[in-house]
């Protein structure tokens, strides 16, 4: 009797396998990362203690790990919600920039309105910056069959690139002595904080109602079953006569709106002006695919795991000072998750199996 | 005939399928320079028993003699080495590369291209068996005819001594017929050996020297093609006693509930898949549509239902022209399609209760202005899986865990709750077990009785007559004829479905 | 004038040279069929690789080569998980690209500021280089310039006159068809897209090791998307991969000589992308997609049960 090994589509996938996979990769992800500290002389326990006590362990670690949350979670709801359509938007960080333009264009432009005012058309115009770099690449899919994917990235470096020419030319303000900086924002521009830390928490509040409005979206409407069925079988969606394109369209500059909110969020809440793209959004756009990830596009789990990033983020920080490590390192985190979270995704999918083999 | 071994000889070929016999200890001999037709209906296994000649699957039994000598075909490969190849219904062409580069593929000697050598080997075979063709075409400038020379080529390049060809003019215009019977002669004179699989019986009769039969799995004869004739062919092809397991008491049919009017479309691929069809169902009526598969019925399907669009003709629901409707258009009026491949209709990782509700979402109760009311829907899922029997671990459980019989009552259900009056079913028991197969003609039966109008699409003549008042046959986009459903019918029903006959439109019952 | 060309265009043909290596191996990954979308990654890690074994051996060509071995390494994982577990291309790629500058990051830090102990001296070419115009433009570069220059003919040549060609092709296009004919395509896709990593390697070693020479943190500064977007650009041509690089190559260069010009350079570099972004358009249109396109197959996994 002869045995092989066969790699099968696993028929049930139980919450606790999901769980289970996820926790698993997690845990496979911290040993590999961990073995690359050790490899290039860091001392991994030493590292991760400090990741901890820096995101979690104190009222600033834990406040500044909400802060970085913020964008997290309204790119990571969205594409949550993007990806549950399988539409691939991988331009977040633009539609981040866009939305970062366009709000703090406002803000400079109108500096006296009064102050509720003036945030709310920041955002309104941040949300709509967004939703246009989103919608370019849902028009070109749906009406050319372009793939999303690629648009999506190539329009990042041109919102980065217009960033640039802005805050370097037109934009740029006269008292920054040849820096690429704005001129700072009134403080009708700036969004308030919780006492002391740096959470604008009305961006905070818009990112929760953001979570609460895709999870109503997605379970308890028409529209959003739609989005549900065309994103896991097209084809029964045009069999059941649904408008794939809608959907697209639809998802596309809802994720790319959101993802803009985050980019006035950012200008209006920390830096109070326009400056270099990394300065605004340092990948936040492409973080939030692994938040979105992470939370097996499940709207409510991404506030988990924009929390969970953001600490890392700002663990990742402390460790920068602590132990002498450069900015770059917190890319080994983002790049290993993200690898074996699409690992997981593989066990959940698939499952080994034994079975005879006749001759 | 001479004492020379054959060149093919196959025997006791069996072979399974998750419980299905498709290969039922078949023996099948082709002699050296013969042209040799597989006839038969779908599932009666030719296609599988050429599959296993060309190493794509192992059979579970029996032997395989290549020239006499006895071989084992693990793979195309081996088959390729052995002087086999097999040119298959659907090609397999790069479409932007051209001719020589299609025909070259995978056959490497060596790194360099050498170009010169590989030409006029090429076009030394085309001149010699009439295959024209402009080396540096492109696959997607040619016509599906110039694509199978293509395919002819690839394997005579290779060496290929046995060709095997599977339902070969599907895709050609009569013209191309005439020229591809005139090359496999030539390729005959030379001493190759050619198989083709079909359900033509013309082909048959037109090239072949002798053809064996085959039936659900076994083989019914092997007859010299001018020793026998198309009706002999025919009877051998479907003939059979009919069971009628189930009653089927004769109804009066009420009015017309949906007709097509010189329905004409294109395939996927340019081509016309239907050619001025005609028809119309009644209440409380089965109009079964026969026909080897490939024949348009996909196009009839997609085209009624509106997933495909028209080039003419005219189709109407109850009286509706809903020529021009959009798919969903046709949904809310009421058109139930349960189609062939249940998964384009479900959604594996949802519910069965989301499921239940891909077609009726939009509907009160269900839905409530922007909103779907989840206790509206868990009871609505809860009625049907009640009401049809579905055996389901849970209305809540994704739907890929049913079986498939019960996904099939979980798609009947869904489209009979929600329809008005019109089934549209394709190939409803394929894959399904005896047990199975039974429910699901019970509640067509039933619908029926009830007064549902029903077209039947399959391919399994059984079910056709079991179930259908009228028969339909479809052959080549066409209909070649409706006639009653009954045993003393299948004869002419097999020649329709063959190609065979036609009847004038002013006899169609 | 003539100085100013001169100068612009022996500029040029350095700055293009990284695109170039790294667009040639991406375009026989693509054309394979699969997105590599990690090319940033393995262009970093190749430069980091390239400057650290040389500074530590030494030896210049023991780091090339181990930059060459890092981005195949690399390319090897995505393999892995593309072709075989068949995951997600673009979320593998993004990844990876990720740990590659995460990893450079860490390990370049000793490395900040430090010099090359061996430099790659350019060569010219006796008597051509001493052309007037000519000679500088086109016959005083170091050695990766002229190899870059010369890998295009001959991978032309592979990609279309080859058997080795037509096999890569038309898996890219149509892995069903080469399956039936008896071809491995997962082994030419893992070899494919092995190469691109080499490929993307050699960029970057290229960076760190001759033209800059030196490590910077994230010095790759988005080649590597640069790369992706070229990729399309050149039509997944080795000829028009040459021309694009320059192009490409040279805009990036010229940003702040033109400056003077009134032409912003930022808004200059936004070209190249929504260049891009117009050639997806157009080869998308029927009449096109059947001549010249994107590989039919590209980011579809393969596997024989899904026929």
């Amino acid at each position: 009797m002869k045995y092989r090994v066969r790699i099968e589509r696993r028929l049930d996938i139980s919450p606790s396998v999901q769980i289970g996979a996820v926790i698993f990769s997690l845990v496979c992800a911290f040993v590999v990362i961990a073995l690359i500290f050790y490899f290039l002389g860091v001392d991994p326990l030493n590292a991760y203690r400090r990741i901890l006590i820096g995101g979690f362990g104190s009222i600033y670690g834990l406040s500044e790990s909400l802060t970085k949350a913020i964008p997290l979670l309204l790119g990571g709801v969205g594409l949550a919600l993007a990806f549950r359509a399988r539409v691939y938007n991988i331009g977040a960080e633009g539609q981040i920039l866009m939305g970062a333009i366009i709000g703090g264009g406002i803000g400079l432009a109108l500096p006296n309105l009064p102050r509720g005012l003036l945030l709310t058309m920041m955002f309104v115009g941040g949300f709509l910056g967004g939703a246009i770099w989103g919608f370019i690449p849902a028009f070109l899919k749906t009406r050319f069959r372009v793939d999303e994917v690629l648009t999506s990235l190539m329009l990042v470096y041109v919102a980065s690139d217009l960033v640039k020419y802005l805050v370097y030319g037109p934009w740029r303000g006269p008292e920054q002595r040849g820096f690429p900086y704005s001129s700072p924002f009134s403080s009708s521009a700036q969004l308030p904080h919780i006492g002391i830390t740096r959470i604008h928490y009305p961006t905070l509040i818009i990112a929760l109602i953001a979570v609460v409005f895709v999870y109503i979206l997605l379970q308890y409407t028409k529209f959003g079953y739609e989005i549900r069925v065309v994103g896991e079988n097209p084809s029964a969606g045009r069999y059941a006569g649904m408008n794939v394109d809608r959907v697209v369209l639809f998802v596309l500059i809802l994720s790319g709106g959101l993802a803009g909110l985050a980019g006035v969020g950012e200008v209006a809440g920390i830096h109070a002006r326009l400056g270099p793209p990394e300065g605004i959004s340092p990948g936040y756009g492409f973080t939030a695919i692994i938040v979105a990830w992470l939370a097996r596009l499940n709207p409510i789990l991404t506030i988990l795991t924009a929390f969970f990033m953001g600490g890392l983020l700002v663990g990742g920080d402390a460790i920068q000072t602590a132990l002498n490590l450069p900015s770059a390192t917190i890319f080994v985190f983002n790049g290993v998750i993200l690898f074996f979270v699409i690992a997981a995704e593989w066990i959940t999918n698939y499952r080994l199996s034994l079975e005879e083999i006749h001759d | 005939m001479s004492n020379d071994p054959s060149a093919v000889l196959m025997k006791g070929i069996t072979k399974r399928f998750s419980g299905v016999v498709a290969n039922d200890g078949v023996d099948f001999e082709v002699k050296a320079g013969e042209i040799h037709a597989l006839l038969g209906e779908n599932g009666a296994g030719k296609t599988t028993l050429m599959n296993i000649l060309y190493g794509i699957y192992r059979p579970d039994a029996g032997e395989i003699y290549i020239n006499g000598n006895k071989v084992t075909i693990h793979s195309p490969r081996d088959a390729i080495r052995l002087g086999i190849g097999m040119v298959h219904q659907q090609f397999r062409l790069v479409q932007t590369h051209t001719v020589v580069e299609n025909v070259i593929l995978g056959s490497a000697n060596g790194f360099r291209f050498r170009e010169e050598e590989v030409r006029k080997k090429i076009e030394e075979l085309a001149n010699r068996y009439s295959l024209a063709i402009k080396p540096d075409a492109r696959i997607w400038q040619l016509s599906a005819g110039e694509q199978q020379r293509v395919e002819i080529l690839k394997a005579l390049y290779r060496g290929a001594k046995i060709l095997i060809l599977d339902e070969p003019t599907s895709m050609l215009t009569p013209m191309e017929i005439e020229q591809l019977l005139k090359t496999l002669q030539r390729m005959t004179e030379d001493g190759n050996t050619i198989i083709f699989i079909t359900h033509k019986l013309d082909e048959v009769t037109a090239v072949s020297h002798r053809v064996t039969i085959l039936r659900q799995g076994k083989v019914m004869a092997v007859v010299e093609t001018n020793k026998t004739d198309e009706r002999q062919l025919a009877n051998l092809m479907v003939g059979r006693e009919v069971l009628f397991r189930l009653e089927k008491e004769p109804l009066e049919r009420q009015e017309v509930r949906l007709r097509v009017e010189n329905l004409t479309a294109l395939n996927d691929k340019g081509l016309v898949a239907l050619r001025d069809v005609s028809f119309s169902v009644h209440g409380r009526e089965i109009l079964g549509i026969a026909g080897v598969a490939g024949n348009g019925q996909r196009e009839l399907l997609e085209a009624i239902t509106g997933l495909r669009p028209l080039t003419g003709g005219k189709v109407w629901l109850g009286g509706k022209d809903i020529s021009k409707a959009s798919v969903r258009e046709r949904v809310d009026l009421g058109l139930s399609y349960v189609p062939g491949e249940r998964m384009t209709a479900l959604v594996p990782n949802m519910s069965i209760a989301e499921n239940l509700i891909l077609k009726g979402y939009r509907k009160e109760p269900i839905a409530k202005g922007f909103f779907i009311d989840k206790r509206q829907l868990l009871q609505f899922a809860n009625q049907l899986i009640r009401e049809y029997e579905i055996a389901t671990p849970g209305p809540e459980k994704p739907v890929k865990l049913l079986s498939g019989g019960n996904i099939q009552r979980a798609l009947l259900a869904r489209e009979l709750s929600s329809g008005e009056g019109v089934l549209v079913i394709a190939y409803p028991t394929s894959g399904l077990d005896v047990g199975a197969i039974e429910t699901v003609w019970r509640i067509l039966l039933a619908q029926r009785k009830e007064g549902r109008a029903i077209l039947l699409v399959s391919d399994d003549l059984e079910e056709i007559l079991t179930l259908s008042d009228r028969v339909a046959v479809m052959y080549n986009g066409e209909i070649m004829g409706i006639v009653e459903a009954s045993q003393e019918n299948l004869e002419k029903i097999g020649l329709m479905m063959a190609g065979a006959t036609r009847i004038p439109e002013e006899q169609w019952v | 004038m003539i100085d100013f060309l001169v100068s612009v265009l022996s500029l040029t043909i350095p700055a293009g040279t990284a695109l170039l290596l790294g667009t040639l191996g991406e375009v026989y990954a693509e054309r394979s069929g699969v997105l590599n979308l990690g090319v940033e990654g393995m262009m970093i890690m190749g430069a980091i690789t390239a400057f650290g074994v040389t500074f530590l051996t030494k030896n210049l060509l023991l780091g090339i080569l181990a930059a060459c071995v890092a981005g195949g390494l690399m390319a090897l994982i995505h393999a892995y998980v593309s072709v075989t577990l068949r995951v997600n291309q673009v979320v593998s790629g993004l990844a990876l690209t990720m740990v590659g500058l995460g990893i450079s990051g860490l390990v370049g830090k000793q490395f900040i500021g430090m010099p090359l102990p061996v430099r790659m001296t350019p060569i010219s070419i006796p008597v051509l280089s001493d052309l007037p115009v000519f000679g500088p433009v086109l016959f005083r570069y170091n050695l990766l310039v002229y190899i870059s220059i010369g890998l295009v003919p001959v991978l032309a040549y592979i990609l279309y006159k080859t058997n080795w060609g037509i096999v890569l092709r038309s898996v890219g296009e149509n892995p069903a068809a080469a399956d039936a004919m008896g071809v491995n395509v997962f082994l030419v896709r893992y070899l494919a897209v092995m190469f691109g990593g080499v490929m993307a390697g050699l960029g970057g070693a290229f960076l760190s090791v001759a033209y800059a020479p030196a490590w910077i943190e994230g010095m790759t500064a988005g080649a590597g998307w640069i790369v992706i977007a070229l990729t399309i650009f050149s039509l997944y041509d080795p000829v028009r991969a040459m021309l694009g690089a320059y192009l490409f190559g040279g805009v990036r260069v010229l940003q702040f000589r033109l400056q003077p010009l009134g032409i912003p350079a930022n808004l200059l570099n936004m070209l190249p992308f929504l260049i891009t972004i117009l050639v997806l358009v157009l080869i998308s249109e029927q009449a096109f997609r059947r001549r010249i396109g994107v590989p039919a197959a590209l980011m579809q996994p393969y596997s024989r049960e899904d026929k």
